[in-house]
């Protein structure tokens, strides 16, 4: 799957990753191949996403992510680390 | 003929403001290509922005219930007029200051203003005048970034909510190229629906079925205010890329006045020279005569 992570400032994130997590508004959920289409609101917490080199964490400060056909896009105000 | 020392002097002088002068439009032409950048990082943000929020929002739903949306009578106004905090840019900041005077004593003469400035040079120009002032947002251009433009833009967003403010006005520079920047005083709330007629077909058209996590609702609740934050930011990215753009023409032309400047001097210059070297030969040939004369 295609893993997106935009901020206004930047493109944080872009690649390829095998499973994705994210904190939703409504409790944490995970996403994996061939999910189907969704758009959630996220709150405050820890996205995390394996990639081929491994499992790697960011902290996001609440926004959405769109799941469409193996492609994740999350759009989150501010990233931190 | 003009004094050769002074003369001199001054070309000196209009060398080294030439130089400064050349070396100002060189930095600013570096920062506007980063400012330009900025514009185009933001871009893919905002634009899977308003695709989301119009696959979301149904076309039959209207946007009334939503808090930014709701029309009253205005009494109260928020002016935004977003500067540069320097000068040296042409008439880049003037522009703004008459445009948002101009404002506020055309469409809301007899209102109650608060002016919330965003530039040092606005906050200037703003501060001799009587109005009431939300000064916490003038320095935003010392490190420009999102976090700190969504602070200004949650402040004017807050006080639409609580009634603070019944309408919002930002008037910035629009970026249309290096030499030519729009002043526009646009309405940041309440909300107008920009999504033309077409936007929303193509919205319709290639909806997919999504699970909406937790209610369309709350995704709308949510997408909103940073719809709006993204609008403020940009406005103030399109002044950012067009300060510096003003700041170019203004010293490429300063920089070509002192050329010419120069030109004359230097002219001026050299036929004082001349006058000086023909006098003294003057008075020598006079001198030798007069010995000769014996």
């Amino acid at each position: 799957m295609r893993l997106e992570i935009i901020t206004p400032d930047k493109k944080v994130f872009q690649g390829e990753v095998t499973e994705a997590s994210f904190p939703g508004a409504n409790g944490a959920f995970q996403v994996l191949k061939n999910h189907a289409p969704l758009v959630s609101a996220l709150s405050k917490g820890i996205v995390a996403f394996t990639t081929a080199e491994g499992r790697q964490t960011l902290e996001v400060d609440g926004g959405v992510v769109e799941v469409k056909e193996n492609n994740i896009i999350l759009l989150a105000e501010k990233v931190i680390g | 003929m003009a004094n050769l020392k002074e003369v001199k002097e001054r070309i000196t002088s209009v060398v080294s403001t030439q130089q400064i002068t050349k070396a100002m439009k060189m930095v600013s032409a570096a920062k506007l290509r980063r400012a330009q950048d900025k514009i185009v990082q933001m871009r893919p943000y905002s634009q899977k922005l308003t695709a989301i929020l119009n696959n979301v929002s149904a076309a039959s739903e209207s946007q009334a219930d939503i808090v930014y949306a709701q029309k009253r009578e205005i009494k109260n106004v928020l002016i935004v007029p977003v500067t540069s905090d320097k000068g040296l840019c042409g008439a880049f900041n003037t522009n703004i200051i008459k445009a948002s005077m101009a404002t506020i004593n055309t469409q809301f003469a007899g209102e109650n203003v608060t002016v919330m400035p965003i530039g040092k040079k606005a906050f200037d120009a703003y501060k001799k005048r009587d109005f009431n002032m939300i000064t916490d947002f003038s320095d935003l251009f010392l490190d420009l970034t999102f976090d700190k433009v969504r602070a200004a833009a949650e402040r004017a967003m807050e006080g639409y909510a609580s009634g603070e403010f019944d309408q919002v006005i930002v008037v910035y520079n629009e970026f249309k190229n290096v030499a030519t920047q729009i002043v526009r005083a646009e309405q940041f709330l309440p909300m107008e629906n920009t999504a033309t007629e077409g936007e929303q077909v193509a919205a319709a058209n290639n909806e997919v079925d999504y699970i909406l996590e937790p209610s369309r609702e709350y995704i709308i609740e949510e997408l909103v205010p940073t719809s709006l934050k993204i609008q403020f930011y940009k406005a103030v990215l399109e002044s950012n890329a067009s300060e510096h753009g003003a700041r170019m023409t203004a010293m490429d032309k300063a920089t070509e006045n002192a050329g010419e400047l120069l030109k004359d001097l230097r002219l001026l210059y050299n036929r004082s020279r001349q006058a000086a070297i023909t006098n003294e030969i003057l008075e020598i040939v006079a001198g030798a005569e007069a010995l000769g004369g014996n």
